[in-house]
């Protein structure tokens, strides 16, 4: 993306500032989930006339937390000071699962929803997005599909045949 | 004409890009919209969702193009403008996306034919020289790739299935078939956008098409039925009768609340 006129020196407190106030913000849907583990935000830039332009990676086009997702950004900088913000989408590259962090990844299993597996993005990866996720809930791999879709666009719905109980695995793309 | 001796294309105009765009974003749109229809009433819940999940990809597909497409024609018509206030005779999808939902498995084979479609479209999209309809399409390859995979498990579960759902779902192929003459049949639009580098080479697309829809039928054990005539081509605005009552439903409250906020 291009911004006008960014100043790389002299603003460093401000954007640590910004960014600090953008880690707490959760993502609306999977709540223990910070916006940043999930790997959507993609910069955080200030301008000369001073607006804080932050870019975000939607998930799935249609995903009806986007909008949340911004106007919680935007509350989140406003409540530190930033009066003039603005939040827009960075398609390019395409977001993927890959870029759940791993503190993302331990959170979503400690939530009981089965973390994508890594490096999904590649050959190998793929093979392994086909294979069996663990149960989040009491390990076992003997697991199985139940609907390629889920409660939200980003997970797909398993159940462990060892616990008998279903959980959720995020989508691999 | 030799193609040595060939000046190089004109630039498609805006009006051409605008139409092509739109006919990208009105199949996606048309089809979400009768995946949504099924809300609530799919055979099990997991149907439910999948299809309902397979709508919300194609409607933010259908709201990226269309926003591209509203900018590009700077008219000041905004992607709702576009959704919402065209007339059925404006709408540019292919006819296959409006056919009814029928059974489910007319819609699984609605939704297979036209999955294999746009991931071909998509793919080749994603290299673009429209860097913006490049980043569309490949955001929207992966979605493309997993809304195929459910229906391609379906088609094969339904073809490969009982005696009764492997003749109901042959039977919906026979009626949806002769639909998907003008997906790969490039007119003159097509194929200026196609040598301007923006566009699909639709002739390309239909040979990996059809070599995906062939692997699967077979695999479904269903038979590919022959192409006949066909009259349609919704993607120049001549529709079939399905259009207009899906545009009723979908544009009715914008329509008769105008300037309503959600």
């Amino acid at each position: 993306m291009s911004v006008a006129g960014l100043v790389a020196s002299g603003t460093g407190d401000a954007l640590a500032r910004a960014r600090q106030a953008i880690a707490t913000v959760a993502d609306p849907e999977i709540p223990v989930l910070q916006l940043v583990d999930l790997g959507i935000i993609r910069s955080v830039e200030l301008d000369t006339a001073g607006t804080l332009h932050v870019g975000v990676s939607p998930t799935y086009s249609g995903c009806p937390a986007t909008s949340v997702i911004s106007a919680d950004i935007e509350a989140a900088l406003r409540a530190a000071g930033f009066s003039s913000v603005n939040v827009h989408d960075v398609l390019s590259p395409p977001w993927t699962s890959d870029w759940i962090s791993d503190e993302g990844r331990r959170k979503l299993h400690a939530y009981g929803i089965a973390p994508p597996p890594k490096a999904v993005a590649s050959v190998r990866g793929l093979l392994a997005a086909e294979s069996k996720p663990a149960c989040p809930l009491c390990g076992s791999t003997d697991t199985e599909l139940l609907s390629e879709f889920g409660s939200t666009p980003c997970k797909a719905l398993h159940r462990c045949r060892s616990c008998l109980e279903p959980f959720d695995r995020f989508k691999c793309i | 004409m030799s193609a040595a001796a060939a000046p190089a294309p004109a630039a498609p105009s805006a009006t051409t890009r605008v139409e092509y765009l739109l006919r990208l974003a009105d199949t996606s749109l048309v089809l979400a919209q009768r995946l949504g229809e099924w809300v609530g009433h799919a055979p099990a819940i997991e149907e439910d969702l999948g299809l309902a999940n397979t709508a919300l990809d194609l409607l933010g597909q259908s709201r990226m193009l269309l926003s591209y497409a509203g900018t590009l024609e700077g008219a000041g018509r905004d992607e709702d403008a576009l959704a919402f206030l065209r007339s059925e005779h404006e709408f540019r999808n292919a006819t296959l996306a409006e056919q009814p939902n029928g059974d489910f498995g007319d819609t699984v084979v609605r939704q297979f034919l036209i999955d294999a479609y746009q991931l071909e479209v998509f793919e080749r999209l994603a290299a673009s020289s429209d860097t913006r309809l490049a980043e569309i399409a490949a955001k929207s390859v992966k979605e493309t790739r997993y809304h195929l995979r459910y229906s391609s498990s379906w088609l094969i579960r339904l073809g490969d299935g009982t005696p009764e759902s492997h003749a109901r779902v042959q039977a919906s192929l026979d009626r949806l078939w002769p639909y998907t003459r003008e997906l790969c049949d490039p007119d003159e639009l097509d194929r200026a956008m196609a040598d301007a580098g923006i566009g699909a080479d639709l002739h390309a697309v239909r040979e990996s098409w059809l070599k995906r829809v062939d692997g699967t039928l077979a695999e479904a054990t269903l038979r590919r039925p022959a192409d006949g005539p066909y009259r349609w081509y919704g993607k120049q605005g001549r529709h079939s009768e399905h259009l207009g009552h899906l545009l009723a439903v979908m544009q009715h409250l914008p329509r008769s609340n105008p300037g309503a906020q959600w």
